[in-house]
């Protein structure tokens, strides 16, 4: 079931910051409708590969494709017009706007696009969706931390991308909102989206993802469903250190 | 159209109206208080339009209205005076379009010196230039009045206005909002920012020079310190954050005042009004950071919000 095309396939994907190596030849596929968790300790690479995924970044070498189409090195907003849409690691809305201007944002220049009254009730739509339903006039200044998140998500989904890539989107969360945000990215999932999770909450893994790459300084060390990779004794060992003896 | 874009098209009409009697007054002081007015609001207006929302300071308008001043001044002989008009709106965006190519993809303080810079570039352009040809200066003598003078201004504060709203209800405008407000949110959304903001900034580059070669027959004589002086960018820049850069009418209601107080410094302390520009400056930033449109939000929400405990 899961041999088809892949829709983001990842070959060699380095980067360099001066002498550093950042992000050590990385390879791997997403598949349609597939959830794929991108774990590793802090410093392991993961935001600056989503990075070079999403064009906040360009690749040192290695090619990234879209659908068999290479997107590597092209500008964001390219890489948006081809269907790959991202949240951040620390949310960034626009503060002089509303909630529902901010998820309008990303209806009008995405990847499918809308203007005037029809992105408007398509932003209400998604507003509804991630559970803000009611709140478009709201100032996002008087949003609270998980709201915040949502209106976030709702922007990068009303481009209608191919592939979402959240970055941390459950960082920081309480215990409470942490169970209504993986339900939520459950339903994304139960939708057929197709996602990159970058993620460090280990629930959320187990729950949500059908396989994980785990990365460690910059390389790849495991890849496989989240039950094998969290045995894997490497990973382990990248998450917790070596024994001293 | 709503109800209210209705009434205030017929404000705005009827303000325009009334703004085109001046010259009938037949006063000589009100005629050249009034020409300042209607030059500072264009220039204002139009800076804001794309200041506003980026925050990106520029501080050329001295190098877009001097360029057209002399297109004017250079061209009057041969072609018609209109066509003169045209042709420094073209040269303004030309030259924008390639100091926005340039610079906008710096960010903010390099943005800044870059344009005080060019127009001094100009300026010293033009100088060197004269200085081989031997001239000093450029006499443009026509007979067009300061009454003519005045409705030209008066109609391109009109177009302003219009283009300025058209913009605000575009995707282009909407666009400028996002960048202003995150540019990296802004790119990845799908808005290619750099092309963005060239194409607004192009709008204040035509505009400034269109004004530069109105105003040209009213100075009869010019020369490149009187067309590009620094001076005129910051008053630009002044007036419009004064009157508040975030709104179409905002900059309108900085330009009034200050026309009106510089008028008078400079008439009865000519020595003075670096001072003012000076003072103004230190207002914005301490008292009004928002302009005046800052403080009206800011007591009508008051007036609200008491009306609500009520």
């Amino acid at each position: 079931m899961r041999s088809t095309a892949p829709v983001l396939s990842v070959r060699g994907a380095t980067k360099r910051f001066g002498g550093l190596v950042a992000v050590n030849a990385m390879d791997f596929d997403v598949t349609e409708h597939q959830v794929m968790g991108l774990i590793g300790p802090n410093g392991s690479g993961k935001s600056t590969t989503l990075n070079l995924i999403s064009g906040a970044l360009k690749p040192t070498s290695g090619t990234i494709s879209l659908r068999g189409t290479p997107i590597t090195g092209l500008a964001p907003q390219t890489i948006t017009h081809k269907g790959i849409a991202r949240t951040f690691q620390l949310v960034r809305l626009l503060p002089s706007m509303n909630v529902r201007d901010n998820v309008v944002a990303g209806a009008v220049f995405g990847h499918r696009r809308r203007w005037g009254a029809e992105a408007a009730a398509h932003a209400d739509a998604l507003l509804d969706r991630v559970g803000l339903g009611g709140k478009g006039d709201m100032p996002v200044g008087q949003l609270t931390y998980i709201d915040t998140k949502r209106v976030e998500l709702a922007r990068v989904l009303a481009g209608d991308p191919t592939l979402l890539l959240l970055d941390e989107w459950l960082a920081g969360l309480n215990p409470t909102e942490l169970r209504i945000g993986i339900d939520l990215i459950r339903s994304l999932r139960d939708e057929g989206r197709t996602i990159i999770l970058v993620e460090h909450v280990m629930d959320a893994i187990r729950s949500l993802c059908d396989r994980c790459v785990v990365m460690s300084s910059g390389s790849k060390i495991a890849e496989g469903t989240p039950t094998q990779v969290l045995s894997d004794p490497d990973v382990i060992r990248a998450y917790l250190g070596d024994d001293d003896d | 159209m709503t109800a209210a874009e209705i009434r205030t098209l017929i404000l705005a009409a009827l303000a325009l109206g009334v703004a085109a009697l001046l010259p009938l007054t037949g006063s000589g002081y009100w005629l050249g208080l009034g020409l300042n007015i209607a030059m500072f609001t264009v220039l204002a207006t139009s800076w804001a339009l794309f200041s506003g929302p980026t925050h990106y300071i520029s501080l050329a308008t001295a190098a877009f209205f001097g360029l057209g001043t002399y297109t004017v001044g250079l061209g009057f002989e041969t072609l018609p005076y209109w066509s003169l008009v045209a042709l420094a709106g073209i040269l303004g965006a030309v030259l924008a379009a390639l100091v926005g190519l340039a610079t906008l993809r710096l960010s903010g303080v390099y943005f800044v010196i870059f344009t005080l810079g060019l127009a001094e570039l100009v300026r010293q352009v033009i100088t060197w230039a004269q200085n081989m040809s031997g001239q000093k200066g450029l006499y443009v003598l026509t007979d067009i009045t300061e009454d003519h003078i005045y409705w030209q201004l008066v109609g391109l504060a009109a177009l302003v206005y219009l283009v300025g709203w058209l913009i605000g209800r575009s995707r282009l405008g909407f666009a400028l909002r996002i960048i202003g407000d995150d540019e990296e949110v802004a790119r990845h959304s799908g808005i290619d920012t750099a092309r963005a903001k060239v194409l607004l900034f192009m709008v204040p580059g035509a505009v400034a020079a269109i004004t530069g070669a109105m105003l040209a027959p009213r100075y009869v004589y010019i020369e490149p310190a009187l067309a590009f002086t620094p001076m005129l960018s910051f008053q630009v820049v002044i007036m419009a954050l004064l009157g508040g850069a975030g709104r179409l009418w905002g900059p309108l209601v900085g330009v009034i005042p200050f026309a009106i107080l510089w008028e008078t410094i400079s008439s009865t302390f000519p020595n003075q009004t670096m001072l003012l520009l000076g003072v103004s400056f230190l207002v914005i930033v301490y008292v009004l950071p928002k302009g005046f449109v800052g403080l009206i939000d800011t007591v009508r929400r008051r007036l609200s919000n008491r009306e609500g405990w009520t």
